[in-house]
């Protein structure tokens, strides 16, 4: 039995027979073409070129039917490599001037190409090489005369196996016999990986050297949760993967019954539950698991990759366009959380001696520093509001004074923009996040200013138990059932609802089945759970009698070990 | 000759679809439009090439030098101008 580790390039999990693809690499060989013989040779050339424009069309038409308008622009791109002087232009220049033949002509511009794109640092950027190389494997088989091998050809289930699969190849994957992929090459952002979503076939990719170390029809174990290829694995591996396997499309039969049906206990407590969201690309998921809306939308995603800060402009329009799709359900948006390590690529000053960057300039600490930052983004949310239910919340808030900075800068986007004339609601709820252990402590101060409890989970539980994450050798002590824990929160619950105000929890901890009881016990009111996990979790609630959850967070309260609250939360 | 400096301001850089615009933009004139990214290994690429200006990987925020030659060289570098200030059009 191996292992192999690569990138997680879709979920899900096969188990087949390997069927190895012969390494396509043709041999192309140089030809002298006789001076008399360039013109045909170029001629050869072009009919070769239309020959590939008349595959495309054809795919184009197959994609459309079988995903939809947005992945049909991946042929469009493949239109405009083929159009593109690199090839149109060079190709026939290198076949006159060196008096070559095509296959060769052509084989020589993609390299050039492809040793500039090797060099690009960005993986996205770097990843549309392979579309190149896509539309260079259509044009070559049109000159060689050759069949492209075709994967919907497979006749028996199994999991594929290669050095590289083109997006073109991809895409045959769906009608044929194909269990899951798993590749050397690649990465999660390329066309390869977005279509195996899509197509929800389970697939690994960046494997390095698999397809020399798998035999054509070794049995394969392909996780494509965990980015794990196990190669004749032992009868208890295969029995351990067969058994989730199993589970896991029974789970998604009974999971997917459950969208748009309300989350009440057993007992018929309605909780709210609604979801994280991280980038706006992922609003087509979010929209369809029907929830109770957006509890964080984490807005960092607007600052990375990129040299300055976004304007006003640009975040109004991604925010309003999450807020319209929403409506009337809330989208709760988190000004961003960036830390100091960021500021350098948005042109500011960078911190200087930033051991530990966790207890550094990050959150509201560094939009209070830069404050243009924050009224940038908090007049963007009030525009959004005007399209649909918008609240706001502030991260990382340790102290009343932060809180009160914040608001005053929030109470000023308010009245600019009232004085402009910009169209907004007349409230917007204006949130904290609890996340550090002082402001858990002062809550009963703090929650004078703020609409809405959000607690952040992951940050919480670092900071209360001083363990970092990152830290193997501490990275155990993390604990969501640490007494202290369970302590802290009880506390924030308790000072949010005796303002009558509402909690939500955000972190991770909504997405750990295990954890889910303990909040509900705790009273928390609504649960924000990554989209991934969200159908799992609303399950669990179901399933929950709160009685009896509540009874269990008393005993919980009473323990000072975190086992015998991890056993009693299980044994409920 | 003519030549100016422009920054990348759309949020994903220069990626097919703004350099399809740019390609296409370029390729209603004659002149010649060749872009070399600022800071970078100065390597130039074609204008007209959708893989030549993704080699450049330019992302948002960094400089791009494009430089006209040709009989219209001025209205070419108007319309490009545009394409950089409308940010590609994109959402």
């Amino acid at each position: 039995m191996i292992v192999i580790k690569g990138v997680a390039a879709s979920p899900g999990i096969a188990i087949g027979k390997a069927l190895v693809l012969e390494n396509e690499e043709i041999v192309i060989n140089r030809v002298e073409i006789p001076p008399d013989k360039v013109r045909a040779e170029v001629r050869r050339f072009k009919a070769a070129l239309d020959a590939t424009y008349r595959d495309l069309d054809a795919a184009e038409s197959k994609v459309l039917k079988m995903l939809g308008k947005e992945h049909a622009r991946l042929i469009d791109t493949h239109r405009l490599i083929l159009s593109d002087p690199l090839i149109t232009k060079d190709v026939p220049k290198r076949i006159q001037e060196e008096r070559v033949n095509a296959e060769f002509a052509l084989s020589e511009a993609l390299e050039v190409v492809n040793q500039a794109f090797e060099k690009i640092q960005d993986e996205f950027f770097r990843e549309r090489r392979h579309d190149l190389f896509d539309v260079g494997k259509r044009l070559l088989s049109h000159l060689l005369k050759q069949e492209r091998r075709t994967i919907s050809g497979v006749r028996h289930p199994a999991i594929l196996v290669a050095r590289n699969l083109l997006p073109s190849d991809t895409l045959n994957l769906k009608e044929s016999n194909v269990l899951g992929f798993v590749t050397d090459l690649g990465g999660k952002t390329s066309h390869t990986a977005i279509l195996a979503q899509s197509m929800e076939i389970p697939a690994v990719v960046g494997l390095s050297d698999a397809s020399h170390r798998i035999r054509n029809g070794d049995e394969v174990i392909l996780d494509g949760d965990q980015g794990l290829v196990i190669v004749q694995p032992s009868p208890e591996a295969v029995e351990k993967y067969e058994k989730m396997r199993q589970r896991s499309i029974k789970e998604e039969e009974a999971l997917d019954s459950l969208r748009g049906v309300p989350t009440v206990t057993a007992d018929g407590h309605k909780l709210r539950m609604m979801v994280n969201l991280d980038t706006i690309d992922e609003m087509k998921a979010v929209l369809s698991l029907k929830g109770d809306g957006v509890g964080l939308f984490r807005t960092e995603y607007l600052y990375l990759n990129r040299s300055s800060a976004p304007g006003e402009e640009e975040q109004a329009r991604a925010y309003s366009a999450i807020a319209k799709a929403l409506d009337p359900l809330p989208l709760t948006v988190r000004t961003a959380d960036i830390g100091g390590d960021r500021l350098a690529h948005l042109g500011l000053e960078v911190p200087k001696n930033e051991t530990n960057p966790f207890m550094g300039l990050r959150g509201i600490r560094l939009f209070l520093k830069h404050p243009e930052l924050l009224k940038t983004q908090l007049r963007a949310v009030l525009r959004a509001s005007a399209h649909g239910k918008v609240q706001v919340m502030i991260p990382m808030v340790s102290s009343l004074r932060e809180l009160q900075a914040a608001r005053r800068i929030f109470r000023q986007a308010q009245d600019e923009l009232a004085a402009e004339g910009v169209e907004t609601a007349k409230k917007v709820p204006f949130g904290i996040m609890v996340e550090i252990p002082s402001a858990a402590l002062m809550l009963d101060a703090l929650i004078e200013e703020a609409d809405f409890v959000s607690i952040g989970t992951n940050d919480l539980i670092q900071y209360i138990l001083a363990v970092d994450r990152i830290n193997e050798d501490v990275a155990h002590l993390y604990d969501p059932f640490h007494p202290a824990v369970v302590r802290i929160l009880r506390h924030i619950v308790d000072a949010v609802h005796r303002r009558e105000k509402k909690v939500t929890v955000c972190g991770e901890m909504t997405s750990d089945p295990k954890a889910v009881p303990l909040l509900a016990g705790l009273g928390v009111d609504n649960l924000s759970v990554t989209p991934r996990m969200f159908l799992r979790v609303k399950h669990i609630v179901r399933q929950i009698s709160m009685s009896s959850a509540r009874a269990m967070v008393e005993r919980a309260l009473t323990l000072s070990d975190s086992e015998q609250i991890r056993k009693l939360v299980s044994e409920l | 000759m003519k030549e100016r400096v422009f920054v990348v301001t759309n949020r994903l850089g220069l990626h097919a679809r703004p350099a399809s615009l740019f390609v296409q933009a370029g390729a209603k004139y004659r002149c010649s439009v060749k872009v070399t990214k600022l800071n970078g290994d100065e390597f130039e690429v074609n204008g007209k090439s959708v893989m030549g200006l993704m080699m450049l990987a330019a992302a948002n925020g960094e400089k791009v030098k494009v430089v006209v030659d040709g009989p219209d060289e001025e209205r070419a570098l108007v319309e490009i101008e545009g394409l950089f200030q409308r940010k590609f059009d994109e959402e």
